[in-house]
């Protein structure tokens, strides 16, 4: 069995970066391996611009950013070895994959990088009544299907979810001569990025239903029809409120989860919240040596803060080999009020960076990072949305006499 | 009037004071795209476009393309057309132009991905 220093699963933007940032600081031992038979992870589907700002300070498409993050590793020891799927991994860092140039192989790592990126939630996921007929997908995977395959997945369509990629998908069919008929989003507002409403929605008369869902999908071997109902408070369907539409495809963005169901068989432990594990200031999980970012940690807005995440990462494993540093003495971070979740949720002494969602929309908000009764920091924002993910930065001198836990709490301004 | 800008994720809400078809002021901008954002939407609304073109001995079958600059709104759908007509083969690399001066535009349609020769 070979034994290689660093191996990293999956090289997408994540993986990518991070593989990058280990070499950067002198890991020379790297091994990424990738399930498609090319790098660049979603972002080969995601052919529309918008990435790259603040990474590389150019607006660029998916692909044109994938293809930076690959021409880190150009001309380096670093080896990436594509359309091989790692199958398991132990508690002793030994990875399992199957290639069909390889075959079946057994790795032991000195430490692991896991980047596998996330899944789509299902029809399944949300149990939407009606025909399990022809013509219901993810959103993510019409895009798969008609930016790489060239495949155009149905003429008149109806979008359950207004995340970006239902969004974005609402543009680009509508582009490719599809008629987007509506897009349904169960909560009271949107859960994509306002420019996204605007250059998706807004521009192409798409009209937007909030507090509705689909109570019925109607077809034989195909879509023929769905029934939009409003929801209450409870977010169950009033009855009497039914819209029907004429359509014969359903796209579903309903949210995304890290994919991570390697990660419980090597003993990582997950968080509830953010569907993935529990990590450090420098995503190390709670195993030795085992550390995760980009979308499979949490699921990100911009690729730019994955490939940031990708370097703390990469940095942090090169640390790791260097000086076996292992995780003991930390303070828990936990968040409170309107705060869904903050990530690392383990800090040690150092400059950190804590990054959260809120729960609800709110403006004009007091954002406090505090210790027992102990104010550390407060700043003042004056719009936070469950979709945008917001940071708050620690010098490590505030951390001094902390105490064992930290707060970040989201509240009115007053 | 208020707008979205669309030129960078924040999508700051503008205002415009119009007078006389002219425009008097413009606020709520963060930085000066902005501004440049709000003067075009106003009197002559452009969008960057993104698409894929059908490529031949490539490893996938669609090479994903945008145009160079932003295009006039009301000629999205012509230039939409203009690229479904025509086809390409690879090798590709990023960058190349794919159509020039498209509907007689100003913009190019520029490929976004490098594609090897496959047999």
């Amino acid at each position: 069995m070979k034994t290689v220093e660093l191996v990293i699963v999956g090289a997408g933007a994540a993986g990518l970066s991070s593989a990058a940032a280990a070499m950067n600081a002198g890991v020379k031992d790297i091994l990424v391996l990738e399930k498609e038979n090319e790098t660049g992870g979603i972002l080969n589907q995601c052919i529309h611009t918008g990435f790259g700002l603040h990474t590389f300070y150019e607006e660029l498409s998916g692909p044109e950013y994938a293809e930076r993050c690959a021409q880190l590793l150009n001309n380096t020891n670093v080896v990436i070895q594509c359309s091989t799927m790692v199958l398991s991994v132990t508690q002793d860092k030994i990875l399992t994959c199957s290639s069909a140039e390889h075959g079946l192989e057994k790795i032991q790592a000195k430490a692991i990088i896991f980047a596998t990126g996330c899944r789509e939630r299902s029809r399944g996921a949300i149990q939407t009544p009606g025909s399990r007929c022809a013509g219901i997908l993810t959103a993510g995977t019409a895009q798969r299907y008609l930016n790489l395959d060239g495949w155009l997945c149905g003429r008149r369509v109806l979008i359950l979810g207004s995340g970006d990629i239902g969004l974005i998908m609402a543009r680009r069919m509508t582009l490719e001569g599809a008629k987007v008929v509506a897009v349904a989003e169960l909560m009271p507002y949107s859960n994509g990025l306002p420019r996204n409403i605007k250059q998706c929605l807004d521009e192409f008369d798409i009209p937007l239903y909030l507090s509705h869902t689909i109570t019925q999908i109607e077809g034989k071997d195909r879509v023929s029809g769905v029934v939009l109902s409003k929801v209450d408070e409870n977010l169950q369907p009033i009855q009497g409120t039914e819209l029907h539409f004429d359509v014969d495809t359903v796209l579903l963005s309903v949210g995304l989860i890290p994919e991570n169901s390697l990660l419980e068989e090597a003993g990582v432990q997950l968080h509830p919240k953010t569907r993935g594990p529990v990590v450090d200031e420098r995503c190390m999980t709670n195993v030795d040596g085992v550390f995760v970012c980009g979308n499979s940690l949490h699921v990100h807005d911009l690729v730019d803060f994955v490939y940031a995440e990708g370097q703390r990462c990469g940095q942090g494993a090169a640390a790791y080999l260097k000086e076996n540093a292992s995780s003991d003495k930390h303070i828990d971070v936990l968040g409170f009020g309107n705060v869904s979740y903050v990530l690392p949720q383990k800090l040690h002494f150092c400059d950190a960076k804590l990054f959260f969602r809120v729960k609800t929309p709110m403006k004009d908000c007091a954002v406090i990072v505090k210790s027992g009764n102990k104010e550390l920091r407060k700043i003042r924002k004056l719009s936070l949305i469950p979709s945008i993910m917001e940071e708050i930065s620690l010098k490590k001198e505030l951390l001094e006499g902390c105490g064992k836990e930290l707060v970040v709490e989201v509240k009115e301004w007053n | 009037m208020e707008l979205t800008c669309i030129t960078c994720p924040k999508g700051c809400v503008l205002s415009v004071k119009l007078k006389d078809g002219q425009i008097e002021s413009i606020s709520g901008n963060s930085c000066v795209r902005g501004i440049e954002y709000a003067k075009n939407e106003v009197l002559h609304p452009v969008r960057m476009l993104t698409s894929t073109v059908r490529i031949h001995h490539a490893s996938i079958a669609r090479c994903p393309v945008k145009s160079s600059k932003p295009i006039p709104k009301e000629k999205i759908f012509d230039v939409m057309k203009a690229i479904e007509a025509i086809e390409i083969e690879a090798p590709v690399q990023c960058r190349d132009v794919v159509i020039e001066h498209v509907c007689g535009l100003d913009a190019d349609i520029i490929a976004t991905r490098t594609f090897q020769k496959e047999s």
